[in-house]
């Protein structure tokens, strides 16, 4: 479990477009990276990159590699479908499945790659929900569809939903921001939690937020106007917010950008 | 201090009543709105009280629904419909079982896998098909099965007929409804690590089932109602006729149309009340398709609480 990431020279493209160029950044295990930027420097583009979701859509594609505790996910011999087993993701919208009762949201993953033992998927489901924080307001509704969940309980289900298949790595695209501040806490203690076992990298355009949770913090940034986003800097968080290398990323903490 | 009147400014109020203008234009177009929701519904209602009216006389007797016209003259009253019944409902369940599978897998393939060429065809084909009519439809069916291959005309031939009519349907429906579930929920399963058919079978098709099973019961209860091919591909029987390869089999349109011909159409004679009677029952039976269709749909429809 939680395993290190390494990206080396990543270059994005959709089509013919370059919407990341040459990144280059490392993730230490057990810890939270922070992906911080302004809206389409290609943040959570480069996260859809870490775990392969980035090619569902048609005409994206990749150039350079992604290693997972030294194995590149991206080789030709490495089946897309057992990466994102390896690395969860959550989104930035809670998107239970609308058909699905709580438990069986929570234990999608599982059923749906063979796991029938309902015993088994049980106790997954629990260890899963109280993971997420969310076993007490649900444990009397397991049956009940998960739609019917808060805005702020759907993102924990989610959650749960992500850590069930036990994957090495959690990805988070912006997960809070469609909550208000007191489920945003609720998610942020989660992260604080869940990075004890897994290794978490999470895109956000809260800045308070990327000082609260993370240990490292990545600043992306676009060149210029129709041009690729490039990784601006990578440092420790406390650094980041202190004393900066870049003089681009003291300007965007300070509000000072554009 | 108090103020007092004198004090206050003279403000203008900042809002003003409603122009005349305003209020003729608004009277108008009400006017015209509930005129032509007028006019659309007069005729529905006309064409239902009509058909209830004429028709209900022998649908109350057992043996309209148990018996067929085989051992009854032509202008005597008695037998029942069951022949016809068996009929529409035979055909109309074999061509749902062809055309349901067929057109949801096209839209499956539209919508989760089409790119390109491929898929602009197959839409611009699914469009040319679905504006066919049903005559052509039937003669085209004629010229393959009967002409080309030398099969007997029969029931069959009519479902492959009602098949042509109901795939564009189905596509299009199930199309729409499949396009209609979030992405999110796809990307969200790819996520957990399964692979895209399961995501289509387990996460998709179950999210959009309620309105695909809607849509495909609509389509059904369409093609039921069909007649050129009717006339075209098989014969009138008054017998019960289970067999739907070979052999004259009756089903209510073609009841209807053969009364009209070989009987009096004139109110209170057999004709008359065989024609309605029919045609009643063909509605209801379409009624009764539409009302499971909701009740399927609710069934399985995405539920909140």
């Amino acid at each position: 479990m939680a395993k290190r990431i390494d990206v080396k020279d990543l270059d994005i493209y959709y089509g013919k477009f370059h919407a990341v160029d040459g990144v280059t950044l490392a993730v230490p295990p057990r810890n939270v990276t922070a992906f911080i930027g302004p809206s389409g420097c290609g943040k959570s583009t480069v996260l859809r990159t870490l775990n392969r979701m980035h090619e569902v859509i048609p005409g994206a594609r990749v150039d350079g590699e992604v290693l997972l505790d030294g194995e590149n996910i991206y080789a030709s011999s490495v089946d897309p479908v057992q990466v994102r087993r390896t690395i969860g993701m959550v989104f930035q919208r809670p998107n239970p499945f609308p058909t699905m009762s709580i438990r069986d949201n929570v234990v999608a993953g599982l059923k749906l790659a063979g796991t029938k033992n309902r015993k088994e998927l049980d106790e997954i489901a629990e260890r899963a929900l109280r993971g997420a924080n969310l076993w007490n307001e649900v444990k009397d509704r397991l049956n009940k569809p998960g739609g019917g969940l808060s805005g702020g309980q759907q993102q924990r289900l989610c959650i749960a939903r992500a850590i069930a298949v036990q994957p090495d790595v959690l990805l988070m695209d912006e997960p809070c921001s469609a909550l208000d501040p007191i489920s945003t806490l609720a998610i942020e203690d989660l992260i604080g939690e869940l990075k004890k076992d897994y290794t978490i990298v999470i895109v956000t355009h809260n800045m308070q937020q990327a000082a609260r949770v993370s240990d490292q913090t990545a600043f992306f940034n676009l060149a210029g106007v129709g041009q690729p986003g490039r990784l601006v800097e990578l440092n420790d968080t406390e650094k980041i917010f202190s004393n900066p290398d870049e003089k681009a990323t003291e300007d965007y903490i300070s509000g000072r950008f554009g | 201090m108090p103020t007092s009147t004198l004090e206050k400014p003279a403000v203008a109020p900042a809002f003003q009543q409603v122009s005349l203008a305003r209020k003729a234009k608004n009277g108008f177009a009400t006017v015209l709105v509930w005129l032509s929701f007028l006019v659309a519904v007069v005729p529905l209602v006309w064409v239902l009280f009509t058909v209830i009216a004429n028709g209900i006389k022998r649908l109350p007797f057992s043996n309209w629904w148990t018996e067929d016209f085989g051992e009854v003259l032509s202008d005597e009253v008695g037998g029942g419909v069951l022949h016809a019944i068996i009929g529409t409902l035979l055909q109309g369940v074999v061509c749902a079982v062809i055309a349901v599978p067929l057109g949801m897998l096209v839209a499956i393939y539209l919508v989760e896998y089409g790119r390109g060429k491929l898929a602009k065809t197959t839409t611009f084909m699914v469009d040319i098909l679905s504006g066919v009519p049903s005559i052509v439809a039937a003669l085209f069916i004629y010229a393959l099965w009967v002409t080309t291959l030398g099969l007997p005309r029969s029931g069959f031939a009519v479902s492959l007929a009602l098949v042509l009519l109901m795939i564009p349907v189905v596509v299009r429906s199930t199309e729409e409804m499949l396009r209609i579930v979030p992405d999110d929920l796809r990307e969200a399963s790819y996520a957990l690590g399964v692979p895209k058919w399961k995501t289509i079978m387990k996460i998709v098709l179950p999210t959009a089932l309620s309105g695909i099973i809607g849509g495909v019961m609509m389509a059904l209860a369409r093609v039921m109602g069909e007649t050129a091919p009717l006339l075209v591909l098989v014969g009138y029987s008054a017998f019960v006729h289970w067999d739907i390869f070979s052999g004259e089999q009756a089903s209510l349109p073609l009841l209807m149309n053969n009364e009209r011909v070989t009987n009096s159409m004139n109110p209170g004679s057999v004709g008359f009340d065989r024609i309605w009677g029919a045609a009643l029952t063909l509605v209801l039976i379409i009624a009764l398709i539409n009302l499971l269709a909701t009740v399927f749909s609710r069934i399985v429809a995405p539920k909140k609480k």
